[in-house]
């Protein structure tokens, strides 16, 4: 990314949500600007009449009856521009919030301290499919994200397709978002939720539907088998290692509840939650050693002889 | 003749002086109940808190200065910045506005004395102990590090086990004692202790601002109280208020705390715009343009202030219609803001405007407050709000209101009433540096703020990475900083270089204003006004006849005080105020005794009242069956003496 470019703007809208409320923005900021300068115009000008009477002495030009008027004429443009600026906020409220559909794609989001787990729903079962801190959607159909925590509160923010809504455990609401334009979008968590708040982003891709469906169909199926013995071995230490206490890996015995499934986890954009770009060297530093990224994580450091290393690295490489 | 009742008035002054001055020695310290005593200790207390949580901010810009910076973890991070917002909402805004309602709110209705002197002096010491005991634990590692609004379940023992939050709702527990305790001795010193004359209609608009901050605070910090115990109680003895495993809610906390929260930030603005009213007036050399439609905009402001609270939970998804509501009240809230914006620019368009250094700060105010209060309609729309909440654009926004609603009015009240107070003007060139610096490190460090909310920057992280593009403006803003911090350093230079008698001898009334304080010496002696002046106008010093009558039958050897009728002070009876006592600081420590055992055991509550309770005793052991009560007023029939009456020799009646 050119530099001076940031990866998460409100001011870049990629769907209809966030460019209707782009549009409020742009209303608002225009309108704020005319008030700021006019009221400090004013300012300005009693200080040089004020001052001015001072120097000059005499009595005061102004009657105060018709300042009366003036000032009562400004508080009633007051209320008109502040009447005109709610209207135009609740009609974009309402606009934003027609924007859905029944057909929507169906994703739940829960919260946990520091990660996101997604879940694609579907009224069957075997066809639900989960990841953790990446979301896919496709482009120009509505999604709606069911959103809630396991923990503490966290919200959901992605400031190029939509405001931000809380993950509040106990809770459970949803929001809608959709893309119109094909690319890598990041979100954040933006409620504070403890050390590693600000470490709990996540990607969103927009992609044709075509490409979305073929993700998906994927992210349903379980892990491939390990392929050679390196792979065979990791898998075993996965095991071995205390990994599967807290990690799934759909397809294996690994089913731990309390960490990002792993079924597909090389295929994914970051690692740790946004922390690191997932690169095969990234994964093997963070088993090593998560708490110097991300310090508070909830994962231990597991100081593995090299051998071990090489294998669990090679089998998660393998896990596409 | 007249050398001989010139020396007969010598006496009875020093009489006077002497019955209500402070007791000498560091016994006298400790009992000292003076408001002028408890006022300039309240805001030389306050103004170390904002140093300090000025510190707290500077490190905190030096950590986001740049991308992945090492300076502190997020564990230390997050104290600070919890202890940031904590010290300048707790320890800094509340209680300096308070301060100078201590010292000033007495001296503007020409009254001898704060009602309740004494409670005020235990809400100092109870002010004190709670900031000690935040600093204490910050530097101890356990500062409080779940954000000043301690959200749970985040704040739940489950999530935060060691005592750091538990510090937090404990200060709060300080605070809300100390400023409900100044909050009614404000609101009964200006219903029931005005001067003869000084009906509602002709109190000054600071006061005013004063006494509608006094009833919002009792009406605001009751619901933090409630939550805060609350929370002390889910932590301590395992109630389940905001444990949603067992049916608790997590959205009770924050109804609860922003039904105070959101008060708490007109809290401080309402004095802040009570400032700028005074300032503006005397500055201006002409009566306050619209003195009803100000005061009636500050009642309002107070109201409506009650009725925004879920503005701050826009994100959590609630129903339409109510968020429409709030919208709608939220932006409601500006327009008395308005009003007063425009009736002091009409003050200064028909007045004889100069600009010394207090009016400086006013004109600061307007840039940055204006610039806040748009932002902060913004923020009201609830579709932008869910794009902006929780941003450093609310950073930027409520640091736009706050330090321009109330910390540059404070500045300028800080240089109009520094003479009043220590009898020494500050350097007026020096001003202009001060505010200069300050002006311009604000608007360095804040602006850029509004940019990176834009670009997606949330609140309270410690860090963020390189590609995040967040780095040039987190730079800006930390460079402002070091103005803003260069602008506060030379402020408190020239503040002490002032009192050691560098800065030129201010008299009575250098600026030529109106209000009663002018009209004692600086500083005033114990007991202000040896012979209150009665009120014939708004300014009475602008306004009073010259043959104004003054207050009589007030005994110059007992400190006896005038009550007054709450509408239009008509004198109704004289009551004798008490003594200097140690008792309220024997009290607060036996207070605050209780208030930091009861965070390790519920059974401080049990044991630590016992002291509690005998040191409160103490305090209000009666001395004489004659000693204190009231009396009626003399002057039968008479609302006010005659002009000219003078006081009785010796005060017997």
């Amino acid at each position: 990314m050119a530099s001076g470019e940031v990866l998460q703007s409100v001011l870049r809208p990629a769907g209809p949500h966030a460019h209707s409320i782009h549009d409020l923005w742009l209303l608002m900021f225009w309108t704020s600007a005319a008030v700021f300068v006019a009221v400090l115009a004013f300012v300005a000008a009693a200080l040089v009449l004020g001052t001015r009477a001072r120097r000059v002495g005499g009595p005061s030009h102004a009657s105060e009856r018709s300042l009366g008027g003036v000032v009562a004429g400004a508080v009633a443009l007051t209320c008109i521009v502040l009447l005109g600026l709610l209207v135009a906020s609740v009609w974009t409220g309402r606009h934003v919030a027609s924007l859905r559909a029944d057909s929507a794609i169906s994703i739940a989001v829960t919260g946990h301290q520091w990660w996101w787990e997604v879940e694609y729903e579907d009224a069957r079962a075997s066809r639900r499919a989960l990841t953790a801190n990446e979301l896919h959607v496709p482009l120009h159909r509505p999604v709606v994200i069911k959103v809630t925590s396991r923990d503490v509160i966290h919200s959901l923010w992605i400031p190029n397709l939509q405001g931000k809504r809380d993950l509040i455990p106990g809770y459970t609401t949803a929001i809608w978002l959709q893309a119109d334009r094909a690319g890598r979008f990041r979100g954040q968590c933006a409620e504070f939720c403890g050390l590693q708040h600000a470490h709990m982003a996540f990607d969103v891709v927009a992609e044709p539907d075509g490409e979305f469906e073929r993700w998906l169909d994927h992210l349903r199926e379980p892990a491939s088998a390990p392929a050679g013995d390196a792979e065979r071995r990791g898998l075993e230490l996965f095991g071995a290692r205390r990994c599967a206490s807290c990690h799934t890996i759909r397809g294996t015995d690994a089913a731990g509840q309390a960490a990002p499934d792993l079924t597909h986890v090389a295929s994914r954009l970051t690692l740790a939650s946004g922390t690191l770009p997932n690169t095969p060297a990234h994964r093997r530093a963070w088993i090593r050693n998560p708490q110097e990224p991300k310090p508070g994580t909830q994962m231990p450091a597991s100081p593995l002889p090299e051998e071990e290393m090489t294998a669990l690295g090679a089998y998660l490489d393998s896990l596409k | 003749m007249n050398t001989h009742v010139a020396a007969a008035a010598d006496a009875e002054l020093g009489t006077f002086e002497r019955t209500w001055a402070d007791p000498p020695g560091w016994r006298g310290w400790c009992a000292a109940i003076d408001h002028k005593t408890i006022g300039r200790r309240y805001l030389m207390t306050a103004f170390a808190f904002f140093l300090l949580g000025g510190v707290l901010a500077a490190v905190m810009r030096v950590q986001l200065a740049r991308p992945g910076h090492p300076l502190l973890g997020p564990d230390l991070y997050n104290q600070v910045f919890t202890t940031h917002g904590t010290t300048m909402m707790f320890l800094f805004a509340v209680p300096v506005m308070q301060g100078l309602g201590i010292y000033f709110v007495p001296l503007m209705v020409g009254a001898r004395s704060i009602a309740f002197p004494r409670l005020v002096a235990y809400s100092y010491w109870m002010f004190l102990f709670g900031g000690l005991f935040l600093y204490v634990s910050l530097l101890l590692n356990a500062g409080p590090d779940v954000g000043w609004f301690a959200y749970p379940p985040l704040a739940e023992s489950l999530y935060a086990p060691s005592k750091r939050a538990d510090v937090w709702a404990q200060l709060i527990t300080f605070t809300e004692v100390a400023s409900l305790a100044v909050a009614v001795s404000i609101v009964t010193t200006v219903f029931k202790l005005r001067t003869p004359g000084m009906t509602l209609n002709r109190i000054p608009t600071f006061v005013w601002a004063q006494v509608v901050t006094s009833f919002m605070v009792m009406f605001a910090m009751p619901a933090v109280m409630l939550a805060s115990t609350a929370l002390i109680l889910d932590r301590l003895v395992g109630t389940h208020f905001f444990d949603v495993e067992q049916a608790g809610d997590a959205l009770l906390w924050q109804h609860l705390f922003w039904f105070f929260g959101h008060p708490e930030v007109y809290i401080i603005f309402i004095p802040g715009s009570g400032l700028v009213s005074t300032i503006v007036t005397t500055f201006s050399r002409r009566h306050l343009f619209g003195y009803l439609a100000v005061v009636l905009s500050l009642v309002s402001t107070a109201f409506m202030g009650f009725g925004l609270w879920v503005h701050h939970m826009f994100a959590t998804g609630l129903p339409q219609l109510g968020e429409s509501f709030f919208t709608a009240a939220s932006m409601m809230i500006a327009i008395p803001t308005g009003i007063q914006i425009f009736c002091w620019i009409a003050t200064m368009w028909s007045g004889r405007v100069s600009v010394k250094a207090p009016m400086l700060w006013i004109l600061g105010f307007f840039a940055i407050f204006v610039a806040g209060g748009l932002t902060g309609v913004m923020l009201a729309a609830v579709p932008l709000n869910t794009q902006l909440h929780d941003t450093f654009f609310v950073v930027a926004h409520f640091h736009y209101v706050l330090i321009g609603g109330a910390v540059f009015p404070l500045f300028g009240a800080f240089y109009f009433w520094y003479p009043k107070i220590t009898g020494r003007l500050l350097s007026e060139r020096v001003g202009r540096w001060v505010f200069g610096l300050l002006f311009a490190g604000f608007n360095l460090t804040f602006f850029p703020m509004h940019v990176l909310g834009l670009h997606g920057m949330p609140r309270r992280v410690y860090t963020y990475l390189p590609e995040m593009g967040w780095g040039p403006l987190n730079l800006l803003a930390t460079g402002g900083v070091l103005l803003m911090g260069c602008g506060v350093l030379l402020f408190v230079f020239d503040a002490l270089a002032a009192r050691v008698r560098v800065g030129t001898e201010a008299g009575d009334d250098p600026w030529g204003a109106g209000t009663m304080e002018w009209a004692t010496s600086s500083p005033p002696p114990p007991g202000n006004f040896p012979r209150p002046l009665t009120v014939g106008g708004r300014e009475p010093l602008w306004d009073n006849a010259p043959d104004q009558p003054v207050v009589v039958g007030l005994r110059p050897g007992m400190r006896d005080v005038l009550v007054t009728h709450v509408l239009d002070a008509e004198p109704d009876h004289r009551q004798k105020f008490p003594d200097p006592s140690v008792w309220p600081l024997l009290t607060a420590i036996a207070t605050t005794g209780l208030f930091v055992a009861s965070i390790f055991t519920p059974w401080a509550v049990v044991w630590g009242s016992i002291p509690v309770f005998i040191t409160m005793v103490g305090w209000f052991w009666p001395r004489s069956a004659s000693d204190g009560g009231t009396r009626p007023w003399p002057v039968n029939g008479r609302t006010l003496p005659a002009p000219g009456e003078m006081p009785a020799a010796g005060g017997a009646i």
